[in-house]
Protein backbone atom coordinates (compact mmCIF):
# COMPACT_ATOMS: atom_id res chain seq x y z
CA UNK A 1 0.00 0.00 0.00
CA UNK A 2 1.33 3.50 -1.03
CA UNK A 3 1.57 6.36 1.18
CA UNK A 4 -1.19 8.36 -0.52
CA UNK A 5 -3.32 5.54 -0.90
CA UNK A 6 -3.07 5.58 3.19
CA UNK A 7 -3.52 9.09 3.38
CA UNK A 8 -6.50 9.13 1.88
CA UNK A 9 -8.06 6.05 3.68
CA UNK A 10 -7.72 8.39 6.80
CA UNK A 11 -8.88 11.07 4.98
CA UNK A 12 -11.76 9.43 3.86
CA UNK A 13 -12.85 7.85 7.40
CA UNK A 14 -11.75 10.57 9.63
CA UNK A 15 -13.37 13.23 7.80
CA UNK A 16 -17.02 11.09 7.94
CA UNK A 17 -16.39 9.99 11.28
CA UNK A 18 -15.43 13.34 13.03
CA UNK A 19 -14.80 16.26 11.17
CA UNK A 20 -17.83 16.23 8.47
CA UNK A 21 -20.55 13.67 10.64
CA UNK A 22 -23.04 12.62 8.90
CA UNK A 23 -26.02 13.42 11.39
CA UNK A 24 -24.14 16.29 13.32
CA UNK A 25 -22.87 18.60 10.06
CA UNK A 26 -24.24 17.12 7.60
CA UNK A 27 -27.90 16.89 8.80
CA UNK A 28 -28.75 13.94 7.14
CA UNK A 29 -30.16 10.92 9.14
CA UNK A 30 -31.95 13.32 11.40
CA UNK A 31 -35.15 10.76 12.03
CA UNK A 32 -33.45 7.75 13.06
CA UNK A 33 -31.19 9.76 15.33
CA UNK A 34 -33.94 11.42 17.26
CA UNK A 35 -35.84 9.09 17.15
CA UNK A 36 -34.33 5.58 18.01
CA UNK A 37 -31.49 7.24 20.23
CA UNK A 38 -33.79 7.06 23.18
CA UNK A 39 -32.19 3.60 24.61
CA UNK A 40 -28.06 2.96 24.93
CA UNK A 41 -28.95 -0.47 23.29
CA UNK A 42 -31.10 -0.18 20.63
CA UNK A 43 -28.95 2.89 19.49
CA UNK A 44 -26.20 0.07 19.10
CA UNK A 45 -28.45 -2.05 16.94
CA UNK A 46 -29.40 1.05 14.98
CA UNK A 47 -25.80 2.01 14.67
CA UNK A 48 -24.84 -1.65 13.29
CA UNK A 49 -27.73 -1.77 10.52
CA UNK A 50 -26.77 1.88 9.58
CA UNK A 51 -23.14 0.88 8.60
CA UNK A 52 -24.58 -2.16 7.15
CA UNK A 53 -27.15 -0.89 4.82
CA UNK A 54 -24.87 2.60 3.26
CA UNK A 55 -21.84 -0.02 2.73
CA UNK A 56 -23.90 -2.05 0.53
CA UNK A 57 -25.75 1.46 -0.87
CA UNK A 58 -22.52 2.76 -1.52
CA UNK A 59 -21.48 0.00 -3.30
CA UNK A 60 -24.72 -1.10 -5.53
CA UNK A 61 -25.23 1.96 -6.22
CA UNK A 62 -21.27 2.67 -7.37
CA UNK A 63 -21.59 -0.22 -9.41
CA UNK A 64 -25.26 0.73 -11.07
CA UNK A 65 -23.57 3.82 -11.91
CA UNK A 66 -20.45 2.86 -13.74
CA UNK A 67 -21.72 0.19 -15.39
CA UNK A 68 -25.57 1.07 -16.51
CA UNK A 69 -26.01 4.72 -16.11
CA UNK A 70 -22.61 6.18 -17.50
CA UNK A 71 -22.08 4.11 -20.48
CA UNK A 72 -25.93 4.41 -21.91
CA UNK A 73 -25.86 8.42 -20.64
CA UNK A 74 -28.37 8.31 -17.83
CA UNK A 75 -27.12 10.31 -15.42
CA UNK A 76 -29.67 12.39 -15.01
CA UNK A 77 -31.79 9.13 -13.49
CA UNK A 78 -29.32 8.74 -10.94
CA UNK A 79 -31.63 9.57 -8.42
CA UNK A 80 -34.58 7.21 -9.44
CA UNK A 81 -32.25 4.57 -10.29
CA UNK A 82 -30.49 5.16 -6.45
CA UNK A 83 -33.77 4.69 -4.85
CA UNK A 84 -35.34 1.81 -6.29
CA UNK A 85 -31.91 -0.19 -6.23
CA UNK A 86 -31.14 0.73 -2.67
CA UNK A 87 -34.77 -0.49 -1.62
CA UNK A 88 -34.87 -3.77 -3.68
CA UNK A 89 -31.48 -4.51 -2.48
CA UNK A 90 -31.96 -3.81 1.43
CA UNK A 91 -35.49 -5.64 0.96
CA UNK A 92 -33.42 -8.61 -0.63
CA UNK A 93 -31.78 -8.91 2.38
CA UNK A 94 -33.73 -8.55 4.86
CA UNK A 95 -35.62 -11.17 3.54
CA UNK A 96 -32.24 -13.48 2.90
CA UNK A 97 -31.30 -12.34 6.41
CA UNK A 98 -34.44 -13.58 7.96
CA UNK A 99 -34.31 -16.76 6.17
CA UNK A 100 -31.17 -17.88 6.77
CA UNK A 101 -29.91 -15.49 9.81
CA UNK A 102 -32.68 -15.33 12.24
CA UNK A 103 -30.44 -14.56 15.23
CA UNK A 104 -28.59 -11.66 13.08
CA UNK A 105 -32.11 -10.73 11.62
CA UNK A 106 -33.28 -10.41 15.22
CA UNK A 107 -30.88 -8.23 16.86
CA UNK A 108 -30.09 -6.12 13.43
CA UNK A 109 -33.21 -6.92 10.79
CA UNK A 110 -35.55 -5.31 12.30
CA UNK A 111 -34.00 -1.38 11.88
CA UNK A 112 -33.26 -2.39 8.41
CA UNK A 113 -36.76 -1.37 7.04
CA UNK A 114 -36.42 2.00 9.14
CA UNK A 115 -33.79 3.22 7.24
CA UNK A 116 -33.86 1.49 4.05
CA UNK A 117 -34.17 4.77 2.21
CA UNK A 118 -34.17 7.51 4.82
CA UNK A 119 -32.06 10.85 3.65
CA UNK A 120 -29.14 9.38 4.86
CA UNK A 121 -28.23 6.25 2.48
CA UNK A 122 -29.74 8.12 -0.62
CA UNK A 123 -27.54 10.79 0.45
CA UNK A 124 -24.34 9.09 1.16
CA UNK A 125 -25.01 7.66 -2.63
CA UNK A 126 -25.00 11.06 -4.23
CA UNK A 127 -21.96 12.10 -2.07
CA UNK A 128 -20.08 9.04 -3.51
CA UNK A 129 -21.11 10.44 -7.23
CA UNK A 130 -20.52 14.40 -6.12
CA UNK A 131 -17.15 13.18 -4.47
CA UNK A 132 -15.88 11.00 -7.46
CA UNK A 133 -14.86 7.69 -5.31
CA UNK A 134 -14.58 4.53 -7.29
CA UNK A 135 -15.54 1.20 -5.67
CA UNK A 136 -13.38 1.01 -3.19
CA UNK A 137 -13.58 4.41 -1.84
CA UNK A 138 -17.14 4.54 -2.12
CA UNK A 139 -17.88 1.30 0.06
CA UNK A 140 -15.47 2.84 2.98
CA UNK A 141 -16.98 6.00 2.61
CA UNK A 142 -19.98 4.54 3.18
CA UNK A 143 -19.05 2.57 6.05
CA UNK A 144 -17.44 5.74 8.02
CA UNK A 145 -20.49 7.35 7.42
CA UNK A 146 -22.26 4.70 9.10
CA UNK A 147 -19.57 4.59 11.84
CA UNK A 148 -20.37 8.41 12.50
CA UNK A 149 -23.58 8.42 12.50
CA UNK A 150 -23.56 5.06 15.05
CA UNK A 151 -20.89 7.05 17.41
CA UNK A 152 -23.34 10.31 17.45
CA UNK A 153 -26.43 8.19 18.50
CA UNK A 154 -24.31 6.27 20.85
CA UNK A 155 -23.55 9.87 22.60
CA UNK A 156 -26.75 11.33 22.39
CA UNK A 157 -28.17 8.48 23.52
CA UNK A 158 -26.44 8.10 26.74
CA UNK A 159 -26.97 11.96 27.30
CA UNK A 160 -30.96 11.40 26.87
CA UNK A 161 -30.64 8.58 29.14
CA UNK A 162 -29.28 11.26 31.61
CA UNK A 163 -31.16 13.53 30.90
CA UNK A 164 -34.55 11.57 31.56
CA UNK A 165 -33.81 12.13 35.38
CA UNK A 166 -33.66 15.84 35.31
CA UNK A 167 -35.95 18.45 35.61
CA UNK A 168 -36.76 20.14 32.54
CA UNK A 169 -38.43 23.22 31.66
CA UNK A 170 -42.37 22.14 30.81
CA UNK A 171 -41.94 23.59 27.43
CA UNK A 172 -38.79 21.78 26.74
CA UNK A 173 -39.95 18.34 27.40
CA UNK A 174 -39.78 15.92 23.96
CA UNK A 175 -38.12 17.43 21.19
CA UNK A 176 -37.06 20.79 21.85
CA UNK A 177 -34.85 19.56 24.27
CA UNK A 178 -33.70 16.86 21.99
CA UNK A 179 -32.45 19.45 19.56
CA UNK A 180 -30.65 21.69 21.90
CA UNK A 181 -29.00 18.92 22.82
CA UNK A 182 -27.96 18.25 19.70
CA UNK A 183 -26.60 21.56 19.25
CA UNK A 184 -24.17 21.22 22.45
CA UNK A 185 -22.91 17.85 20.75
CA UNK A 186 -22.62 19.11 17.51
CA UNK A 187 -20.82 22.08 18.92
CA UNK A 188 -18.15 19.70 20.56
CA UNK A 189 -18.10 17.68 17.16
CA UNK A 190 -17.04 21.74 15.59
CA UNK A 191 -13.99 21.13 17.40
CA UNK A 192 -12.70 18.32 15.37
CA UNK A 193 -12.69 20.26 12.05
CA UNK A 194 -9.43 21.65 10.90
CA UNK A 195 -7.39 18.47 12.14
CA UNK A 196 -5.91 17.71 8.78
CA UNK A 197 -5.12 21.72 8.46
CA UNK B 1 -67.65 23.39 -1.37
CA UNK B 2 -65.80 26.27 -1.61
CA UNK B 3 -65.12 26.47 2.33
CA UNK B 4 -63.64 22.72 1.90
CA UNK B 5 -60.84 24.18 -0.36
CA UNK B 6 -60.11 27.12 1.64
CA UNK B 7 -59.88 24.75 4.41
CA UNK B 8 -57.67 22.09 2.82
CA UNK B 9 -55.27 25.12 1.57
CA UNK B 10 -55.17 26.40 4.75
CA UNK B 11 -54.77 23.37 6.94
CA UNK B 12 -51.07 23.14 5.88
CA UNK B 13 -49.89 26.32 6.94
CA UNK B 14 -51.25 26.57 10.22
CA UNK B 15 -53.06 23.68 12.12
CA UNK B 16 -51.24 20.95 10.38
CA UNK B 17 -47.70 22.94 9.51
CA UNK B 18 -45.84 20.30 8.31
CA UNK B 19 -42.31 21.59 10.11
CA UNK B 20 -44.05 22.94 13.03
CA UNK B 21 -46.56 20.93 14.29
CA UNK B 22 -46.05 17.17 12.02
CA UNK B 23 -42.37 17.85 12.42
CA UNK B 24 -41.77 16.50 9.19
CA UNK B 25 -38.88 16.78 6.84
CA UNK B 26 -36.25 17.61 9.38
CA UNK B 27 -33.26 17.10 7.43
CA UNK B 28 -33.62 20.00 4.86
CA UNK B 29 -35.11 22.08 7.26
CA UNK B 30 -32.02 22.35 9.59
CA UNK B 31 -29.32 21.53 6.66
CA UNK B 32 -30.71 24.53 4.48
CA UNK B 33 -31.49 27.54 6.56
CA UNK B 34 -28.43 29.06 6.91
CA UNK B 35 -30.05 32.17 5.03
CA UNK B 36 -33.71 33.05 3.97
CA UNK B 37 -32.90 32.94 0.63
CA UNK B 38 -31.99 29.50 0.53
CA UNK B 39 -34.19 28.38 2.75
CA UNK B 40 -36.88 29.94 0.55
CA UNK B 41 -35.78 28.73 -2.62
CA UNK B 42 -35.95 25.25 -1.12
CA UNK B 43 -39.16 25.79 -0.10
CA UNK B 44 -40.29 26.66 -3.52
CA UNK B 45 -38.52 23.55 -5.04
CA UNK B 46 -40.44 21.19 -2.75
CA UNK B 47 -43.92 22.67 -3.22
CA UNK B 48 -43.24 22.11 -6.89
CA UNK B 49 -42.60 18.79 -6.28
CA UNK B 50 -45.30 18.50 -3.78
CA UNK B 51 -48.19 20.18 -5.65
CA UNK B 52 -47.47 18.41 -8.67
CA UNK B 53 -46.94 14.97 -7.78
CA UNK B 54 -49.97 14.93 -5.00
CA UNK B 55 -51.84 16.17 -8.64
CA UNK B 56 -50.59 12.92 -10.54
CA UNK B 57 -50.99 10.42 -7.77
CA UNK B 58 -54.11 11.73 -7.24
CA UNK B 59 -56.11 11.13 -10.95
CA UNK B 60 -53.59 7.62 -11.36
CA UNK B 61 -55.69 6.79 -7.58
CA UNK B 62 -58.11 4.27 -9.01
CA UNK B 63 -55.57 2.54 -11.41
CA UNK B 64 -52.52 2.01 -8.82
CA UNK B 65 -52.77 -1.44 -7.36
CA UNK B 66 -52.48 -1.27 -3.59
CA UNK B 67 -49.69 -3.72 -3.10
CA UNK B 68 -47.34 -1.93 -5.28
CA UNK B 69 -48.75 2.11 -4.45
CA UNK B 70 -44.94 2.81 -2.45
CA UNK B 71 -42.62 2.17 -5.07
CA UNK B 72 -45.37 3.87 -7.61
CA UNK B 73 -45.94 7.04 -5.17
CA UNK B 74 -41.88 7.03 -5.04
CA UNK B 75 -40.96 6.96 -9.00
CA UNK B 76 -43.44 9.66 -9.58
CA UNK B 77 -41.81 11.45 -7.24
CA UNK B 78 -38.41 10.80 -7.97
CA UNK B 79 -39.66 12.03 -11.20
CA UNK B 80 -40.80 15.27 -10.85
CA UNK B 81 -37.63 15.99 -8.60
CA UNK B 82 -35.24 14.87 -11.57
CA UNK B 83 -37.15 17.52 -13.30
CA UNK B 84 -36.82 20.27 -10.94
CA UNK B 85 -33.35 19.17 -10.87
CA UNK B 86 -32.48 19.61 -14.28
CA UNK B 87 -34.51 22.97 -14.64
CA UNK B 88 -32.94 24.37 -11.37
CA UNK B 89 -29.42 23.34 -13.19
CA UNK B 90 -30.10 24.79 -16.58
CA UNK B 91 -31.55 28.37 -14.73
CA UNK B 92 -30.64 28.78 -12.15
CA UNK B 93 -26.75 26.80 -11.32
CA UNK B 94 -25.74 29.22 -8.47
CA UNK B 95 -28.58 27.59 -6.14
CA UNK B 96 -27.99 24.67 -7.13
CA UNK B 97 -24.49 24.66 -6.21
CA UNK B 98 -25.70 26.40 -3.17
CA UNK B 99 -28.35 23.32 -2.02
CA UNK B 100 -26.72 20.57 -3.66
CA UNK B 101 -27.53 17.40 -2.70
CA UNK B 102 -30.21 18.69 -0.75
CA UNK B 103 -32.27 19.16 -3.61
CA UNK B 104 -32.13 15.49 -4.95
CA UNK B 105 -32.94 14.35 -1.31
CA UNK B 106 -36.61 15.79 -1.73
CA UNK B 107 -37.22 12.69 -3.16
CA UNK B 108 -37.11 10.93 0.42
CA UNK B 109 -38.28 14.25 2.15
CA UNK B 110 -41.22 12.48 4.24
CA UNK B 111 -43.62 15.71 3.68
CA UNK B 112 -44.35 14.21 0.32
CA UNK B 113 -44.80 10.93 0.64
CA UNK B 114 -46.89 11.42 3.94
CA UNK B 115 -49.17 13.46 1.73
CA UNK B 116 -49.12 11.12 -1.19
CA UNK B 117 -50.39 8.19 0.95
CA UNK B 118 -52.73 10.18 3.51
CA UNK B 119 -54.23 12.31 1.34
CA UNK B 120 -53.60 12.27 -2.89
CA UNK B 121 -54.03 8.64 -2.54
CA UNK B 122 -57.42 9.43 -1.64
CA UNK B 123 -58.52 12.60 -2.47
CA UNK B 124 -60.31 14.04 -5.58
CA UNK B 125 -57.30 16.15 -7.65
CA UNK B 126 -58.80 19.41 -6.46
CA UNK B 127 -58.44 18.87 -2.94
CA UNK B 128 -54.67 17.28 -3.31
CA UNK B 129 -53.64 19.84 -5.40
CA UNK B 130 -54.50 22.81 -2.46
CA UNK B 131 -53.03 20.04 -0.34
CA UNK B 132 -50.12 20.26 -1.67
CA UNK B 133 -50.28 23.92 -2.59
CA UNK B 134 -51.04 24.47 1.56
CA UNK B 135 -48.51 22.10 2.91
CA UNK B 136 -45.75 23.00 0.37
CA UNK B 137 -46.21 26.84 1.59
CA UNK B 138 -46.66 25.76 5.32
CA UNK B 139 -43.54 23.89 4.88
CA UNK B 140 -41.46 27.29 3.02
CA UNK B 141 -43.07 29.42 5.80
CA UNK B 142 -41.39 27.22 8.01
CA UNK B 143 -38.41 27.31 6.64
CA UNK B 144 -37.89 31.02 5.79
CA UNK B 145 -38.77 32.07 9.20
CA UNK B 146 -35.96 29.76 10.79
CA UNK B 147 -33.91 30.64 8.02
CA UNK B 148 -34.07 34.66 8.57
CA UNK B 149 -33.47 34.14 12.37
CA UNK B 150 -30.29 31.89 11.78
CA UNK B 151 -29.32 35.18 8.97
CA UNK B 152 -30.12 37.38 10.93
CA UNK B 153 -28.35 36.24 14.32
CA UNK B 154 -25.42 34.91 12.82
CA UNK B 155 -24.69 37.65 9.58
CA UNK B 156 -26.76 40.47 10.32
CA UNK B 157 -28.93 40.80 7.33
CA UNK B 158 -32.14 39.95 5.81
CA UNK B 159 -32.36 38.17 2.75
CA UNK B 160 -29.10 38.74 1.75
CA UNK B 161 -29.90 42.33 2.91
CA UNK B 162 -27.15 43.93 5.53
CA UNK B 163 -29.16 45.51 8.44
CA UNK B 164 -26.52 45.32 11.20
CA UNK B 165 -22.92 46.80 10.62
CA UNK B 166 -19.92 46.74 12.16
CA UNK B 167 -20.80 44.99 15.69
CA UNK B 168 -19.76 41.15 14.94
CA UNK B 169 -23.10 38.61 15.03
CA UNK B 170 -21.97 35.33 16.65
CA UNK B 171 -21.34 33.01 13.84
CA UNK B 172 -22.58 29.87 15.62
CA UNK B 173 -25.95 30.54 14.05
CA UNK B 174 -24.94 29.91 10.97
CA UNK B 175 -23.21 27.01 11.77
CA UNK B 176 -24.83 23.07 12.15
CA UNK B 177 -25.13 23.89 15.72
CA UNK B 178 -27.21 27.23 15.13
CA UNK B 179 -29.74 25.11 13.60
CA UNK B 180 -30.47 22.78 15.95
CA UNK B 181 -30.57 25.50 18.66
CA UNK B 182 -32.84 28.05 16.62
CA UNK B 183 -35.44 24.89 15.59
CA UNK B 184 -34.97 23.70 19.49
CA UNK B 185 -36.26 27.23 20.85
CA UNK B 186 -38.62 27.72 18.00
CA UNK B 187 -39.99 24.42 18.61
CA UNK B 188 -40.09 25.17 22.82
CA UNK B 189 -42.16 28.50 21.62
CA UNK B 190 -44.18 26.53 19.63
CA UNK B 191 -45.16 23.96 22.67
CA UNK B 192 -45.87 26.89 24.87
CA UNK B 193 -48.50 28.82 22.30
CA UNK B 194 -50.22 25.45 21.59
CA UNK B 195 -50.12 24.47 24.79
CA UNK B 196 -48.72 21.08 24.32
CA UNK B 197 -45.53 18.75 24.32
CA UNK B 198 -43.64 18.63 20.94
CA UNK B 199 -43.37 14.73 20.59
CA UNK B 200 -40.31 13.44 19.11
CA UNK B 201 -41.45 11.64 15.82
CA UNK B 202 -40.77 7.83 15.19
CA UNK B 203 -39.31 7.44 11.27
CA UNK B 204 -41.97 4.55 11.94
CA UNK B 205 -44.44 6.96 11.29
CA UNK B 206 -43.08 7.49 7.86
CA UNK B 207 -44.44 5.66 4.99
CA UNK B 208 -41.06 5.28 3.07
CA UNK B 209 -40.13 2.05 5.35
CA UNK B 210 -43.40 0.16 3.62
CA UNK B 211 -41.54 -0.40 0.68
CA UNK B 212 -39.77 -3.54 2.53
CA UNK B 213 -42.71 -4.38 4.70
CA UNK B 214 -45.29 -5.36 2.25
CA UNK B 215 -44.99 -8.95 2.27
CA UNK B 216 -48.80 -9.44 3.21
CA UNK B 217 -49.80 -7.04 0.79
CA UNK B 218 -50.38 -4.37 4.14
CA UNK B 219 -48.46 -2.07 5.72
Amino acid sequence: MSGDTFKLIIYISFGAILMNNFVLTNFLGICPFLGVSKKLNSAVGMGLAVIFVMTIASVVTNLTNTYLLIPNNLEYLQTLAFILVIAGFVQFIEMFMKKVIPPLYKSLGIYLPLITTNCAVLGVALLNVQNEYNLWQSALYGASAGAGFMLATIIFAGIREGLDLNDVPKYFKGLPIALITAAFLSMAFTGFKGIFG
Amino acid sequence: MKNRSLQELSKGIFKENPTFILVLGMCPTLAISTTAENAFMMGIAATAVLVLSNLIISLLRKLIPDSVRIPVYITVIAGFVTIVQLLMKAFLPELNEALGIYIPLIVVNCIILARAEAFAGKNNPWYSFLDGLGMGLGFTLALTIIGTIREFLGSGSIFGLEIIKNIPMPTLFITPAGAFLVLGMLMALISALTHRKTEIKDCSECPMQCMSKDEKGKC
